[in-house]
């Protein structure tokens, strides 16, 4: 069989702070059979800016990421949210004769990490191991705007070793939002504190979420408050041998 | 503006709203109830998704084409021997009604609930002419009693009141004597109320669809205050927003479906009442005189921008019961009589950035309302529209935002300048970090740090390492 040529987008978050997530990313896509390549130039989504409201500005780096991966054959990325900026740009670049389409082309090849495993590459179980008992954090970029919900369950729940338990009110979001959890800080503080609450009542020892942006979110109140609850991206998860 | 609530800063609100554990408390189980209640309801349907779609197609034609039904409408009401008064601003819709009151010398005014007359503030304007009005939904009549307490939802105005709450405000005011139990407090509003119902000689009510072929006004209530606010006064007056409004009775019905459902989790309400126009001869009973006064007051501004289909709202509040920003800060925090996200939407538009420009903010951008919105307006599409808005056209932002910015585009446009910015992090918070982590940090990372950590950047990127790794295994 012909190894799958993967372009890893690995997400500006990663890139500076979480840089075992993104050797996680590569590590499983090889096991996978897949032949991973990082192009070397690329910078960030451009999510920042657009969700600010700088629409001009983070047009800059979109048509930079847009020509970044242009030769690529798929393109993954371990988080959702940034996936979804990716699904975005035809949108935003709707009416330009020479971005629409090669937006769209983007899009069209952008896949989130669990769902390129699941829905691509057709594999259900890694052959990780665990152990542990884990809930899932599902993100709403993820699962509302990328439709993304049953991939990462699936593959979770063949973990060896990790016992999965449902997060409650799992559709409530964390108050991450970007620059929301910097500007709108009071009102983020009680969103991450319900969430770190319904964490708790899981009795998980181990939050697992494909977003880093919500897990720096989650993880960084969870230290600051001293609960004995590790983080960790399910690339890493899938990763644990 | 008129539909602004109070005078304090939106932080102060904010803050307000989160140490309410009371509000907070109340608001959390409702929004749990009505949330529960909609998705049972949309499954029990079967196939939610299209009747969301027949919706939105529906909406989107109707306020296409609003010019037209609003003329059959008018057309229509005038036949049947109604008054239809189209009115501009709040202070012409104001005027026209306390004008209809004084012609009939009217002194008590009861009411069924309408929030286009809470947004153009027309029980002040009738109050300022010596009348009384009362309030007959069961939520604003709790609110109206306890000193004019804003509404803080669309739906359910004393939604942020728990029953005891309620049980001291009638005991404070009228002289209660008995429990919190909602079924002795809901008696107790009754009796009060049909004393109210008897002595009124002008009924007005909102109007949650108007049928353009017809000329009918239908409310939808669970109370049945609307049936007696439209059959014992002489007069009626119904104030609608200009968008509240179907070409047919079979789309009414869609459209019917979907409110009920989405906002209560109700098949129907127990009422659905439908006017046409006065009492004609040989009809049992109905008003004398019926006037229909619609409102514009800034949604025709609406009309023909990107923000359109905010018309197509039908004030079920499912977005409301979703959002989490709304359950930590309740209602009044918006600042607005329209709260939750379709406030944040809504409300900058009909009453300028001046006032609202933080409410677009206010928000994680989470989607939730754009899922449960049963007519699909993308609510978080527009909220993000308004800070493009702010941004780009108003020039609003503050400067420290715009710098940042700028540094964002030219550390993100070019490979060259990212590699120089995410080689230099570590050193730059170097000083900030302790244990691989900040918990004390510099710029925009003070609020985060303020009540999380924050992690230390890398001393090699995961860039470095790639290529480290690629060397190592004779591939570089």
């Amino acid at each position: 069989m012909k190894r799958m040529k993967v372009s890893l987008f690995v997400t500006c978050l990663i890139d500076i702070f979480q840089t075992d997530v993104g050797m996680d990313t590569v590590e499983l896509l090889e096991r996978l059979g897949c032949e991973v390549d990082f192009p070397e130039k690329q910078t960030c989504c451009g999510q920042p800016a657009y969700n600010s409201g700088y629409t001009g500005k983070a047009k800059e780096s979109m048509k930079h990421m847009i020509r970044v991966f242009e030769h690529s054959d798929y393109v993954v990325t371990p988080s959702g949210s940034c996936a979804t900026m990716f699904t975005e740009y035809p949108h935003i670049f709707k009416g330009d004769p020479e971005w629409e389409t090669r937006a769209q082309a983007l899009a069209d090849k952008t896949y989130e990490l669990t769902q390129f495993i699941v829905e691509v590459l057709g594999v259900e179980d890694v052959g990780a191991k665990l152990n542990g008992k884990a809930t899932y954090h599902t993100s709403c970029h993820m699962t509302r705007l990328l439709g993304v919900t049953e991939a990462p369950m699936k593959l979770l729940s063949h973990v060896e070793g990790l016992e999965m338990q449902p997060l409650p009110h799992n559709y409530n979001c964390c108050g991450f939002g970007g620059t929301f959890s910097v500007k709108m800080t009071p009102i983020s503080e009680q969103m991450v504190d319900e969430k770190v609450q319904s964490v708790e009542e899981t009795g998980a020892d181990i939050l697992v979420g494909a977003d880093c942006g919500c897990l720096m979110n989650i993880g960084g109140r969870i230290d600051r408050k001293g609960k004995p609850i590790k983080v960790m991206h399910i690339a890493s998860v899938l990763n644990s041998k | 503006m008129v539909m602004k609530i109070g005078e304090k800063p939106f932080k102060e609100r904010v803050a307000d709203g989160v140490n309410d554990t009371f509000m907070r408390g109340a608001v959390a189980s409702a929004q749990g109830r009505l949330r529960s209640g909609r998705l049972k309801a949309a499954e029990e349907l079967g196939n939610w998704e299209e009747w969301r779609q027949l919706g939105e197609e529906i909406r989107a034609h109707t306020i296409e084409n609003l010019d037209y039904y609003l003329e059959q409408l008018s057309e229509n009401v005038t036949k049947r021997g109604g008054h239809v008064f189209f009115a501009q601003t709040a202070e012409e819709a104001n005027e026209y009604i306390t004008g209809v009151v004084k012609k009939k010398n009217g002194k008590k005014i009861v009411k069924s609930k309408s929030m286009v007359t809470e947004e153009i503030n027309m029980n002040q304007a009738l109050e300022q002419i010596g009348c009384e009005v009362v309030e007959s939904d069961l939520g604003e009549w709790i609110l109206q009693v306890d000193d004019h307490d804003p509404p803080s939802h669309i739906v359910a105005p004393a939604l942020h009141k728990n029953k005891e709450q309620i049980r001291n405000v009638f005991k404070e005011k009228l002289g209660y004597d008995k429990s919190e139990k909602p079924e002795e407090l809901a008696l107790f509003a009754r009796e009060k109320l049909r004393e109210e119902f008897l002595q009124a000689d002008i009924g007005i009510t909102g109007c949650n669809f108007a049928i353009a072929e017809s000329g009918t006004v239908s409310l939808v209530t669970n109370e049945g205050n609307a049936r007696m606010v439209t059959t014992i006064p002489d007069t009626q007056i119904t104030v609608m927003g200009m968008e509240r409004i179907v070409p047919t009775w079979e789309e009414m019905e869609v459209l019917v479906s979907l409110l009920t459902r989405a906002a209560v989790g109700q098949k129907l309400t127990s009422y659905i009442t439908a006017l046409t126009g006065p009492r004609q001869e040989g009809e049992a009973d109905g008003p004398e005189e019926f006037h229909l006064v619609i409102v514009d007051n800034g949604r025709s501004q609406i009309l023909g921008t990107a923000f359109q289909s905010i018309l197509h709202c039908i004030r079920c509040a499912a977005c409301i019961n979703v959002c989490p920003v709304y359950r930590h800060v309740g209602g009044h925090s918006y600042g607005s009589i329209y709260p939750g996200p379709v406030g944040a939407v809504l409300s900058p538009l009909l009453g300028g950035y001046e006032d609202y420009k933080e409410l677009p903010y206010a928000s994680s951008l989470c989607a939730a309302c754009t899922e449960a919105c049963p007519v699909k307006i993308p609510l978080h599409e527009h909220l993000l529209r308004h800070r493009q808005e702010i941004v780009e056209k108003e020039g609003k932002a503050p400067a420290f935002e715009n710098l940042s910015m700028k540094a964002f585009s030219l550390g993100t446009a070019s490979p060259s300048m990212y590699n120089i910015g995410s080689k230099l992090a570590p050193a730059a918070l170097g000083a900030f970090t302790k244990e691989d982590k900040i918990s004390s940090g510099p710029g925009p990372l003070k609020n985060w740090t303020a009540i999380r950590e924050f992690p230390a950047p890398k001393k090699d990127r995961f860039r470095d390492l790639y290529k480290k790794r690629k060397k190592e295994r004779g591939e570089g």
